[in-house]
């Protein structure tokens, strides 16, 4: 799959893949034996690997075998919590998923979404829940997130979400690649660097 | 907002430029690199026609898949998959000018013993690493922080990330540790009462008498369970001991230019009139050995008080995770971690991999033995700590009392190398994660614990409570 680069990312629309509990973390999401590979080509294939098997390795009702070809995934507290690992949304991303609503999103998950160019909106816990239930109740029901007037569109309603200032910026604007607008900068970062003591001067 | 901490003065310092989207450009003046999250970075400067901005201000060493035991280290590695990484590493670092602390050299070992201990990180220092843990690093009173691959393009090609400035929280750590009892205790315990998503938006400023009366050592250990609680980045403000431990350290400053780097340290503290988002108050006193008891870092109890009872808990989201951790741990009401069945005993870490770990568990072991149904490692976090170890015959403490006297690397903390966690076996162990399948097979159980209780553990086959171990008879 391609880099998607300089992109514009004002709305996702789908259907939902709804994941229930707290705190998610990355060790789940993607076990830390298939980070061996130098490349996230393959990580698509390996998302929920553990989660999603039986102990005898047959496939169980994990949502991501059961709610295959969605793209708008739903969750509650503090998913992505634990490693830094991109791999994690990398594995999302290859699965098929393009945008995230749920109830908050550890910190370095909900960079590296921004880094792909995935929109991690936050809801209260009512209306996360209210979204996962409408998604159990018909899977192939169409939803949409829409990043610029921050609302999720399901059921014939819309409904208000939240979504990082800076996030909804990088992403309305097609601006989340964010090392050629640092690039551009860098004599102050030079600047910078010279300033501080521990930094030889160059 | 908080005004006048160490993350504002350090921020302040560190800040480039604000960028269109409103985040700041942040300068990162230490960028720590490993095998296992920086093949694909390099990979994307490369495509950009891009080079390393700053190579003398990054650092590499090898440390998640590496085997740990000597024949294991022999190259190529048997496993080809970690032979391929640790070539990419070998590769892009020399073609970039990196200074690499490779798998067959003297200072080897996990990213954030290594830095720390050869003097790398520093007192007012931004420090990035595409790890989670880097949040150790501010036990020097830097900020560390935890980025992904895509960020490490970033720092990689520019020395720089955007990021946004979080809220800052004080926690005020008063009292003082018991015997029996350490920095582990208390981080677990700030960790079970604020949550594991606690910190989510915050930085933590650790402080007190629990925390000034500890060592560096003690301070990385607090540090580095920061992102366990939420915070990407928790720090100390440097004083005395920080100075101390970093004198005549390999990249510490010289003697010539001591007085102008403290003179920069002492500048960046958080002032007297400094603000906070919050403050938190947890008190030291009194605080018994910590454990884990289900299958995330907040699900601590005292080694002595039952776990916890889920008809009592109110929020039913909480009830249903904690019933998940009593299937996974094989709980009943009622019971409590003292006594629970131990198969295999792991120190060893950035947590806790550090010299005075393996002391105090010694001490522990000292004239014992490992219980017999019991696999024991000890896994020292780089190659100087095991140096150390050898030269104060620590090793001969652990070999004499059943333990397995290992070789640096990450070991069975992710089970990404030789070391893993069999089905349905129970680690105690001196690590910082017990997420499902982290240590290995998914049936495998984690009990996170200081690395005193992991060495009692051991000797004893269950869970005990290291305090006043050390009187008892053998």
């Amino acid at each position: 799959m391609p880099v998607r680069n300089k992109a514009e990312i004002r709305r996702v629309a789908g259907t939902g893949v709804p994941l229930r509990g707290n705190d998610v973390d990355t060790d789940q999401i993607m076990p830390a034996r298939f980070m061996k590979e130098v490349t996230f080509e393959n990580m698509g294939k390996y998302v929920f690997y553990d989660a999603r098997r039986d102990d005898d390795g047959e496939r169980n009702d994990h949502p991501f075998n059961e709610y295959r070809g969605a793209n708008i995934l739903i969750v509650n507290k503090n998913f992505g919590c634990g490693s830094s690992r991109e791999h994690a949304p990398q594995g999302l991303m290859r699965w098929g998923i393009r945008g995230v609503v749920g109830e908050s999103f550890a910190e370095i998950f909900e960079d590296n979404c921004k880094s792909l160019g995935i929109p991690a909106m936050t809801t209260d816990r009512a209306t996360v829940e209210e979204l996962q239930s409408f998604v159990e109740a018909d899977p192939d029901a169409g939803l949409e997130l829409d990043v610029e007037s921050e609302t999720v569109v399901y059921d014939g309603r819309e409904v208000g979400v939240e979504i990082d200032g800076a996030m909804k910026e990088a992403l309305v604007e097609g601006t989340w690649d964010t090392t050629a607008v640092m690039h551009s900068n860098m004599d102050r970062v030079r600047e910078t660097a010279n300033g501080l003591p521990y930094v030889e001067d160059r | 907002m908080s005004r006048n901490t160490l993350y504002d003065n350090v921020w302040e310092k560190h800040k480039v430029a604000e960028l269109p989207n409103g985040q700041d450009q942040l300068f990162i003046g230490l960028h720590l690199v490993h095998e296992v999250t920086s093949p694909q970075a390099f990979g994307m400067i490369r495509e950009r026609d891009l080079e390393v901005a700053f190579p003398d201000r990054t650092f590499a060493t090898t440390d998640h898949i590496v085997p740990t035991t000597p024949e294991g280290r022999e190259r190529p590695l048997v496993d080809d998959q970690a032979e391929n990484m640790l070539q990419a590493l070998e590769r892009n670092t020399s073609e970039s000018g990196i200074t690499f602390f490779g798998l067959d050299g003297e200072k080897q070992g996990i990213t954030h013993v290594v830095a720390p201990e050869l003097g790398l990180s520093q007192p007012g220092m931004t420090v990035a690493c595409g790890d989670s843990h880097t949040s150790t690093h501010g036990a020097f009173g830097s900020i560390g922080v935890g980025i992904g691959t895509t960020q490490i393009r970033d720092v990689l090609a520019t020395g720089c990330i955007a990021a946004e400035k979080q809220k800052v929280r004080r926690i005020e750590v008063t009292g003082s540790l018991g015997d029996g009892v350490y920095a582990k205790d208390v981080i677990l315990k700030i960790i079970t009462d604020l949550g594991v998503g606690g910190g989510v938006g915050h930085v933590y400023e650790y402080g007190g008498e629990a925390i000034r009366t500890l060592g560096m050592e003690g301070r990385l250990a607090v540090c580095n369970m920061s992102i366990e609680g939420g915070a990407r980045a928790g720090y100390v403000n440097p004083d005395e001991t920080t100075y101390e431990y970093l004198k005549g350290r390999e990249y510490a400053p010289s003697d010539d230019e001591w007085d102008e780097y403290v003179e920069y340290w002492e500048s960046i503290r958080s002032s007297e009139d400094a603000e906070y988002d919050d403050i938190v108050e947890v008190d030291a006193d009194g605080l018994a050995p910590m454990v884990t008891w289900g299958i995330n870092p907040g699900q601590v109890v005292s080694v002595d008080e039952p776990i916890p009872d889920l008809d009592a808990m109110e929020d039913d989201t909480a009830r249903k995770a904690a019933r998940k951790a009593f299937e996974h741990m094989g709980h009943s009401p009622g019971d409590t971690m003292e006594g629970y069945d131990v198969d295999v005993a792991f120190l060893g870490t950035c947590t806790n991999g550090r010299l005075s770990d393996f002391r105090e568990a010694a001490r522990v072991l000292e004239g014992r033995h490992v219980d017999d149904g019991v696999r024991a490692l000890a896994v020292p976090g780089s190659e100087t700590v095991r140096t150390q170890c050898e030269a104060e015959g620590l090793d001969e403490v652990f070999r004499e009392a059943g333990f397995q006297w290992r070789r640096a690397g990450c070991s069975m903390c992710l089970a990404m190398n030789n070391d893993s966690l069999g089905a349905g076996e129970v680690c105690a162990s001196s690590s910082n994660r017990n997420f499902i399948g982290r240590q290995g097979d998914k049936d495998g159980k984690s009990v996170l614990m200081s690395p005193a209780m992991v060495a009692a553990a051991a000797v004893e086959g269950e869970v005990v409570d290291v305090r006043g171990y050390d009187e008892v008879a053998n």
